[in-house]
């Protein structure tokens, strides 16, 4: 679906005609990201990540193939491989820190492009549909940065798959045998090391099959913008191409500058230095810690230090950590104001921003030592996300007074809109 | 036209019984079938995933005790994990049953979870419960927490001198494995 006044596909090349009549692709091509596609017009920066996110996992499926031509699963031998792709592969070294770097940017992009979700309301009807599928991508995009993270067989990769699947021994009853099963083993083991391998590379393609569908749900209300009024008129729209084509490809730019300096000048930032110390199932590191874009689930799931209702410290750590994302399936409904965008909800506002620094401590707790002051913290903090979603949201979306709302998107981009005079609406001016 | 009125007229008797008709059974069967073979095929596509005939074979040690003093302590493997094997000093054996039972998250005693007449002798996993750390303590100048036992530097639980949980996240004791005394200094796990 697409507003009427889309533009639309007209092939000239008699090769193009040719096409279109046995397989219109480019014509949907044309209408997915083209000039067919027509989206408001005072889209911000904010907008660019999609494409970013879609940039980033498209960068990591190609690193990931060709690195996967020179990986060994092999418990005996996959920390030397991934020594030998750093050593002795032409440009091996260049194509694990672009991927090592890639999982890092791909979260961080994502991370930015849910927030916006947050802060703008992306998520409310008539796109809860997008918003669902793409929480359902992150959690693919969860499983496949941890399988991928195993793979070097260091330390940390080891001791974050004994954490990791240990989660699900929490399960009550069927845990124990779940965790062997999922393991292939007591302990992770080869069997391990190689259904993880196998994993990592099919779910980016599972993701992959996924933005589909999470573009297509876009396309039928069509893309949301920062005032949160929905399109009413041709003038609120420009095409896709060439103008957010143009906008998307400097943000691109912007993008790649940044990742090359991480990628070039600080490769190994990021990473853990106990994960070039291969793995030793006899020993665990001091202080086991997971990658950044996990800090701030880690922190809810070490939150918990007794027993609460009953439930095992351990099962409620557990329960918490996967409820800190699952909340957000829930947030269409949470959030019951009228309307969207937080330029226009004082007290939304506020506590989004409270949300974004609840998150930051959380990280911060996540990747400190499992000792005070951070269990603590953690604990205020994680007991304040829950509650932010579960109170404060449907609290606020309630009691809140919005600003007033421009008439249309070209009122607020322009300043006045002919239309809302002849519809008699008192222009805000 | 003639074709038509033929294919609308209704079933013939003989076809219907109690209501069905013979297309309805076929239909039923053979999506039961085809559901029944499915559930077929998934069967060995999830028992794969378990642990194989290989790593369940490897699955017993034996430990020489006979170099261990009292107060002292070894890593052996089993099933690729770690096994701490610790001989007892009297004091942490006094400490470990002084505890009163029900004060306990898991409660067990000492005797419980030593083989009788071999009290010294504290022979468990060294998994931490919670999510699998190797607790440090089996040797004694490593951090063995508030209680004298093991402490896991992962989430910060704390087992004593029985290798009971006595506080942090870990629900459950370092699990105790299957084993047998073969001689006074030997034993055979699993």
């Amino acid at each position: 679906m697409s507003f009427p006044w889309a533009n639309h596909y007209k092939p000239s090349h008699p090769f193009m005609v040719y096409l279109d009549e046995k397989l219109p692709l480019p014509r949907f091509v044309y209408n997915a990201i083209g000039a067919g596609y027509p989206v408001p017009r005072n889209l911000n920066y904010m907008w660019n990540f999609g494409v970013l996110a879609g940039f980033c996992l498209l960068l990591q499926i190609v690193t990931g193939v060709v690195l996967a031509m020179h990986y060994a699963a092999n418990s005996g031998i996959a920390f030397d491989s991934v020594e030998h792709i750093m050593r002795d592969v032409n440009y091996g070294w260049l194509l694990r820190y672009a991927h090592a770097n890639g999982a890092s940017a791909f979260f961080a992009v994502v991370y930015i492009h849910i927030f916006r979700g947050f802060f703008y309301g992306s998520y409310k009807p008539p796109r809860e549909m997008i918003w669902l599928l793409g929480v359902a991508i992150f959690l693919l995009m969860m499983a496949t940065a941890f399988m991928g993270y195993v793979l070097p067989w260091g330390q940390m990769s080891y001791w974050g798959a004994q954490v990791i699947t240990g989660l699900f021994s929490a399960i009550p009853i069927v845990g124990n045998g779940l965790h062997t099963w999922l393991l292939g083993g007591f302990a992770p083991v080869d069997a391990t090391l190689n259904r993880f391998y196998a994993l990592h590379f099919l779910l980016p393609f599972v993701i992959l099959g996924m933005i589909i569908l999470h573009i297509w749900s876009l396309h039928i209300p069509g893309s949301s913008n920062p005032t949160g009024v929905e399109v009413k008129s041709e003038s609120d729209t420009v095409p896709f191409h060439p103008y957010y084509t143009a906008k998307d490809g400097f943000g691109l730019g912007c993008f790649l500058v940044v990742y090359c300096l991480m990628m070039f000048y600080a490769p190994n930032a990021l990473g853990h230095p106990d994960n070039y110390i291969p793995a030793n199932p006899m020993q665990t590191p001091a202080h086991i810690v997971p990658e950044w874009y996990f800090w701030p689930f880690y922190a809810i799931l070490r939150a918990f230090t007794q027993d609460f209702f009953m439930i095992p410290a351990k099962l409620m750590g557990v329960l918490a950590m996967f409820s800190s994302i699952l909340v957000w399936f829930f947030l269409p409904w949470l959030d019951r104001s009228p309307v969207r965008s937080g330029h226009y909800r004082p007290l939304h506002r506020k506590f989004f921003w409270v949300l974004v620094a609840d998150v930051v401590l959380l990280g911060w707790c996540g990747g400190s030592p499992a000792e005070e002051p951070y269990v603590m913290i953690s604990q205020l903090a994680a007991v304040y996300y829950f509650v932010h979603f579960l109170i404060v949201l449907p609290i606020v979306s309630s009691i809140e007074k919005p600003e007033p709302l421009p008439f249309s998107i070209t009122e607020s981009v322009l300043g006045k809109d002919d239309q809302a005079a002849l519809a008699g609406a008192p222009a805000s001016a | 036209m003639a074709d038509d009125a033929v294919i609308d007229a209704p079933p013939h008797d003989a076809d219907e019984i109690g209501g069905a008709r013979r297309r309805d059974f076929i239909n039923v069967a053979a999506v039961s079938a085809a559901g029944v073979g499915a559930l077929a095929v998934l069967l060995p596509l999830i028992s794969q995933m378990s642990p194989s005939a290989d790593v369940l074979a490897d699955s017993t040690t034996e430990v020489d005790l006979s170099g261990i003093q009292a107060g002292q302590g070894i890593v052996a493997v089993y099933r690729s994990q770690p096994l701490f094997v610790r001989r007892l000093m009297p004091r942490e054996i006094a400490e470990a049953e002084a505890v009163p039972i029900s004060t306990l998250r898991d409660p067990e005693t000492l005797e419980q979870r030593t083989k009788s007449g071999k009290t010294e002798w504290l022979i468990t996993m060294g998994v931490c419960t919670h999510l699998g750390c190797v607790p440090q303590g089996i040797v004694s100048t490593q951090n063995r927490g508030e209680f004298g036992g093991y402490f896991c530097p992962c989430h910060g639980s704390q087992y004593d001198t029985a290798a009971r949980i006595r506080k942090g996240p870990a629900p459950k004791n370092l699990v105790v494995p299957d084993y047998v005394f073969k001689t006074d200094t030997a034993i055979k796990v699993g």
